[in-house]
C-alpha cells in the first residue's frame, strides 16, 4: 500500500506534509555531505570523458611525457581532429608538465611559476575588490538615505554596466600607463557595481515594524543604520561579493593581457597561447590554474559568508 | 505564488490595472531626475572640457567622439560600422546557440533528477571560474580568424545562466500547485505543460536578459584575444594602443547601444509573451 | 441533504495508521486506527489541534498521501481509482491559483484536463461562477482580486467538473472573521444545491458546528479520532442558528471532547448512535 517507486510524485507531496508535521521541531543543521560528492563526482565524470574521446579517437597513446620515436601505447580506432594531442592533451601529460621547468633552462616548474602569476593576478583582483566594495557600500548608503539622489543616479550606475566596462579596459589600461593601477581600476569597477545594487536592496530589506521599534528606543539615523540596515543587508552584500569575486579576476587577467604587465596569469596565458603549438600543455596547465585561482577566491568569499551569517536561518542560495 | 495575492483588492482598476494617464504620470516624476542628470551631464561634460581648456586625452568631448564616429563609419583603418555588425552577428549567434543548448539541457535536468544533481556543481563551478580563460583555447578549437571561435565563447556565457535559471523555472514549482494537478489525475506531460513551463516563463526571460549582456561582452572579450580584424574589440584595442582615444569612445559607445538595443528587444518579446507578470509587477 | 443512516457510505475508512518516516531517522505516526464512515450528502468536519493528522486524513481520502496499513474507500473504488475518474474536488487553505490565467480560464483548467470542448468548459466555467457569485470577474487576473475571492474562485474550480465529494482543509483559515463567516454561509449555500458530499477540516470550533452534521473530534501523537458529535441543529443554518442555545452547548461540547482527547458519551448524555471509536482513545 506505500507508495513505489513508479509514482514519484507521491514523495515529494508527502515529504511536504512530513515537513509541516515536523515544523515545530527544532532542527539541528547537518553538514552536506552530497554537494562535494557531487562536486568530485562530475569531475571524475569530466575526466573520463576527455580521456574516453581520446581513447576512441586521439592520436597514438604514447608514455607521460615521451618524444618522437617512443613506442605506441594504444592505436585508437577512430582519428578525430578535435581529440588530438594539440587540441585535447592528455590528462596525466598536462601534470607531467607542471612538474617540468616552465621554460628551457629556468629554475622554476610550470606550476610554480604559474603560481607565483596567480598569485601576482589575485593581489591585484584583490585590491580592486576592497576598493569597490567599500565604494559599493558608500554609493548604497548615500542612495538609502536620499530618494532624490537615488533617482537620479542609480540609471547610471545601471546603464554603466551596458557600457561593458571590459570594452573600456584597453582604454584604461592604455589612458593609465599600462601598469597596475589599470587593472586595479577595471577590478574597482567590476566589484562596485554589483556591491551598490545588493546594498541599494539588502539596506531595505527589512521588516518595517523593526524600524518602528527602533524608532520607539528612541534610535537616530546612524543608530538605523548599524542596527538594522547593516546585519539586514549582510546575505545581499555576500551575494554580491560572490559575483564580485569571481569579476574582478576576469578583469585582472584582462587587464594584464591587455597591458604591458608581465608578471600576472593574463600575460602568461597570451604567451603560452602564442607558443601552443610547441607545448598545448602549458596552456591548459595555466586555464587550469586560472579556473582554480577563480574558484578559490570564490571559496574564500562563501567561508566568510558562513561565518559572517553562522546565526541565522539558511537560505538556500 | 502569485506577486500579490491576497491583496485586498477592490477591482476597481478594470481587468488591465491602473488607467493609463495615472501610469504615464508615475513613469514621468519617476525617470525626470535621472533625465536631467544625464542631459545635465553632458553638458558639463561638453562646456568643461571646451570652456576650462581641459586635457581632453583621456575623456574627450562628447561632440569629439560624435564626430569620430562620423569619420569612422566606413573608415578604412578603423571601420566602425562593419566592425560593430561583425560583432554583433557574434553576439547573436552566440546567444542563440548558447541560449538554445541551455533550455535543452534544462528540459532534460528538469527530466531526470540524477541530472540536475550533477549539473548544480557545474553551474557553480562556472559562476566561479573566469570562463574568459578559455578565450585562447576557443581560438585555436575553432579557428582564430573564424568568427565561430568568438560565437562559441558567447555561447559559453550565455548557456550557463540560461540553464540555470530555467532548470530553477521548471523544477521550483510551488507545490500546492503539483498536488492540485495530483488531485486531477494529470499526467506528468500536461503538469508539463500547464504548469511547468509557464512557471518557468519569468525565470527564463530574466535569464535572456543577462544573456544578451553577456554575450556581447563575451564576444568583444575574445576578440582581445585575436582574430579577425573588423570586429570592435580590436577596433577598441587598436585605437587604445593608438592612444587615438576619441574613436576608442566612438567604439565603445557603439557597443553599449547595441547591447542596450538587444536587451530592449528582449524585453519588449518579454510584455508580448508573458503579459501576466509584466503588469503584476506595479513598479521596478 | 444528508442521506439516511443505512445508505452505503460514500467514504469508508478502516483501520487506517499512517506513519511517515523521519528526516533523522526517527518516525511520526501522523494517523493511528481511524476509522471513519462518511454518508453521502453529508457535511462532516474534521477538527483538532496541529500535529492530529486531520490534514492527513483529508489527503488520504483524496490519494494524495497513502496510508501505511489500513484501507480506503471512496464513492465503491479504491481511494487511487477514485481520484483518477476525479470523484473529488479539493480546495486547500491557499487558493492556488495559477497567476498566469485569468478567474475564467483557472475555472477552466480541470476540464481541460478532463478533455472536454471548448463549448463545454466555457458553459461550465461561467455557472460555475456565477454559483460563486464572481459572474462579473471573469477576465481579471488573481492578483486583482482579495483573499476571500480568490478563494471562491478555487470553489468554482473545485467543483467545475461535479465531483460526488468536495474536499476542504481550512479553506477560509488564512481569511478574517466576517469574511470567513460570509463564507460559511456561501458554502452552506453550494452545498445544499448541489448535493455534493463535503469533508471539510478546520481548526474554528463554531465554523465547525455551524457547518456540518458531524463533527469529528482529531488528538494528536499519535493522530486519531477521540470522538464524533452529532450536530442537531436544524437546517438551514443562518445568522439565528448561531444565537441559539444549543449552538453554545454543542461548542461547548466540541471543545471539552478536543480538550479531554477522550470520553465515551456526547453532551446529552446519550451515546450517539452513529458515533464509531477508535481504540485506545483515552490519553
Amino acid at each position: 500500500m506505500t507508495a513505489g517507486p513508479e509514482r514519484p510524485e507521491i514523495h515529494l507531496l508527502e515529504r511536504e506534509l512530513q515537513l509541516e508535521l515536523e515544523a515545530a521541531q527544532p532542527r539541528i543543521p547537518r553538514l552536506k555531505l552530497r554537494r562535494p560528492i557531487a562536486f568530485i563526482l562530475l569531475i571524475v565524470l569530466i575526466l573520463v570523458a576527455w580521456e574516453g574521446v581520446k581513447f576512441l579517437g586521439g592520436t597514438p597513446w604514447k608514455a607521460i611525457g615521451a618524444g618522437p620515436g617512443t613506442p605506441v601505447i594504444w592505436n585508437p580506432p577512430f582519428r578525430w581532429a578535435f581529440a588530438n594531442d594539440l587540441n585535447l592533451p592528455h590528462v596525466w601529460n598536462i601534470a607531467h608538465a607542471m612538474g617540468q621547468p616552465f621554460q628551457r633552462g629556468a629554475d622554476q616548474t610550470l606550476l610554480q611559476y604559474l603560481v607565483g602569476a596567480a598569485f601576482y593576478t589575485w593581489r591585484e583582483a584583490a585590491l580592486g575588490f576592497v576598493l569597490g566594495s567599500l565604494l559599493g557600500l558608500a554609493l548604497a548608503t548615500v542612495f538609502v538615505h536620499s530618494r532624490l539622489a537615488e533617482r537620479a543616479f542609480v540609471p547610471y550606475v545601471i546603464a554603466s554596466q551596458t557600457v561593458p566596462i571590459i570594452a573600456l579596459a584597453p582604454l584604461i589600461v592604455f589612458a593609465l600607463g599600462q601598469g597596475v593601477l589599470a587593472v586595479v581600476v577595471i577590478a574597482t569597477y567590476l566589484t562596485f557595481f554589483p556591491v551598490t545594487i545588493a546594498m541599494l536592496r539588502g539596506l531595505r530589506s527589512f521588516d518595517p515594524r523593526a524600524l518602528e521599534l527602533l524608532r520607539s528606543y528612541g534610535a537616530g539615523r546612524v543608530g538605523v543604520f548599524t542596527k538594522l540596515r547593516l546585519p539586514a543587508s549582510m546575505p545581499y552584500l555576500f551575494t554580491a561579493l560572490k559575483i564580485a569575486a569571481t569579476a574582478s579576476i576576469v578583469g585582472a587577467i584582462i587587464g594584464e593581457d591587455t597591458g604591458a604587465i608581465q608578471a600576472g596569469l593574463g600575460r602568461v596565458i597570451t604567451t603560452f597561447n602564442q607558443y601552443y603549438a610547441t607545448g598545448p600543455e602549458k596552456l591548459w596547465a595555466a586555464i587550469f590554474v586560472a579556473a582554480i585561482l577563480g574558484v578559490t577566491f570564490f571559496l574564500l568569499v562563501r567561508i566568510a559568508e558562513i561565518v559572517a551569517l553562522r546565526n541565522r536561518p539558511s537560505i538556500d542560495a | 505564488m502569485s506577486a500579490a495575492a491576497g491583496v485586498a483588492g477592490r477591482p476597481a482598476a478594470g481587468p488591465s490595472g491602473p488607467s493609463a494617464a495615472v501610469k504615464a504620470g508615475r513613469a514621468v516624476r519617476g525617470y525626470a531626475p535621472a533625465v536631467l542628470v544625464a542631459v545635465g551631464g553632458l553638458l558639463v561634460w561638453e562646456l568643461a572640457i571646451r570652456l576650462a581648456n581641459l586635457n581632453a586625452f583621456i575623456l574627450p568631448a562628447p561632440s569629439a567622439i560624435i564626430a569620430a564616429l562620423i569619420e569612422n563609419w566606413n573608415g578604412e583603418r578603423f571601420p566602425l560600422w562593419q566592425s560593430a555588425q561583425n560583432t554583433i552577428i557574434e553576439a547573436v549567434g552566440g546567444f542563440l546557440i548558447g541560449t538554445t543548448a541551455g533550455v535543452v539541457v534544462a528540459f532534460a535536468a528538469a527530466r531526470w533528477g540524477g541530472m540536475r544533481a550533477l549539473l548544480l556543481p557545474l553551474a557553480i563551478a562556472a559562476n566561479a571560474i573566469p570562463i574568459i580563460a578559455f578565450a585562447p583555447l576557443f581560438n585555436t578549437w575553432f579557428g582564430l580568424l573564424n568568427p565561430l571561435s568568438k560565437m562559441m565563447m558567447a555561447a559559453v556565457l550565455s548557456f550557463f545562466p540560461v540553464m540555470a535559471n530555467v532548470t530553477r523555472g521548471l523544477s521550483g514549482v510551488d507545490p500546492g500547485q503539483l498536488e492540485l494537478m495530483r488531485s486531477y489525475a494529470a499526467t506528468q506531460s500536461t503538469v508539463l505543460r500547464k504548469v511547468r513551463i509557464p512557471n518557468a516563463l519569468p525565470y527564463f526571460f530574466t535569464a535572456l536578459k543577462l544573456a544578451s549582456t553577456l554575450s556581447l561582452i563575451g564576444a568583444i572579450v575574445a576578440e582581445y584575444f585575436g582574430g579577425q580584424g573588423s570586429v570592435l574589440g580590436r577596433m577598441i584595442v587598436q585605437s587604445a594602443s593608438a592612444l587615438k582615444f576619441d574613436i576608442t569612445w566612438a567604439a565603445v559607445s557603439l557597443a553599449a547601444i547595441a547591447g542596450i538595443v538587444f536587451y530592449l528587444v528582449i524585453a519588449a518579446i518579454e510584455r508580448i509573451a508573458i503579459p501576466w507578470h509584466a503588469s503584476s509587477r506595479s513598479e521596478d | 441533504m444528508a442521506g439516511s443512516a443505512d445508505t452505503a457510505p460514500i467514504v469508508h475508512i478502516a483501520a487506517v495508521d499512517k506513519v511517515f518516516a523521519g528526516r533523522e531517522g526517527g518516525r511520526t505516526t501522523a494517523l493511528s486506527a481511524i476509522d471513519l464512515d462518511v454518508r453521502p450528502g453529508e457535511f462532516v468536519s474534521l477538527i483538532g489541534p496541529s500535529g492530529c493528522g486531520k490534514s492527513t486524513l483529508l489527503r488520504v481520502i483524496g490519494d494524495l498521501v497513502q496510508p501505511t496499513r489500513g484501507s480506503v474507500s471512496v464513492n465503491g473504488k479504491t481511494a487511487e481509482q477514485a481520484r483518477k475518474d476525479r470523484d473529488y474536488g479539493m480546495v486547500f487553505q491557499a487558493p492556488v491559483l495559477f497567476d498566469w490565467r485569468s478567474v475564467e480560464d483557472n475555472v477552466k483548467l480541470p476540464l481541460e484536463i478532463l478533455g472536454k470542448d471548448r463549448a463545454w468548459r466555457a458553459q461550465r466555467a461561467k455557472a460555475m461562477l456565477e454559483l460563486v457569485e464572481l459572474g462579473d470577474f471573469t477576465k481579471h487576473m488573481p492578483y486583482q482580486l482579495s483573499g476571500g475571492m480568490q478563494q471562491r474562485v478555487a470553489i468554482a474550480r473545485a467543483l467545475s467538473f461535479e465531483p460526488r465529494i468536495l474536499l476542504m482543509d481550512e479553506p477560509f483559515g488564512a481569511l478574517d472573521e466576517m469574511t470567513r463567516e460570509r463564507m460559511n454561509d456561501e458554502v452552506l449555500r453550494i452545498w445544499e444545491q448541489t448535493g455534493t458530499t463535503v469533508v471539510f477540516v478546520t481548526h474554528s470550533i463554531p465554523e465547525a458546528v455551524y457547518l456540518s452534521s458531524r463533527v469529528v473530534v482529531m488528538s494528536a501523537r499519535p493522530g486519531r479520532i477521540t470522538r464524533i458529535v452529532d450536530i442537531d441543529l436544524s437546517r438551514p443554518r443562518s445568522e439565528e442558528s448561531r444565537e441559539t442555545p444549543r449552538y453554545f452547548e454543542l461548542i461547548t461540547g466540541v471543545r471539552e471532547a478536543l480538550r479531554a482527547g477522550g470520553g465515551d458519551v456526547d453532551d446529552a448524555g446519550t451515546p450517539s448512535a452513529a458515533r464509531t471509536m477508535a481504540e485506545g482513545a483515552v490519553g
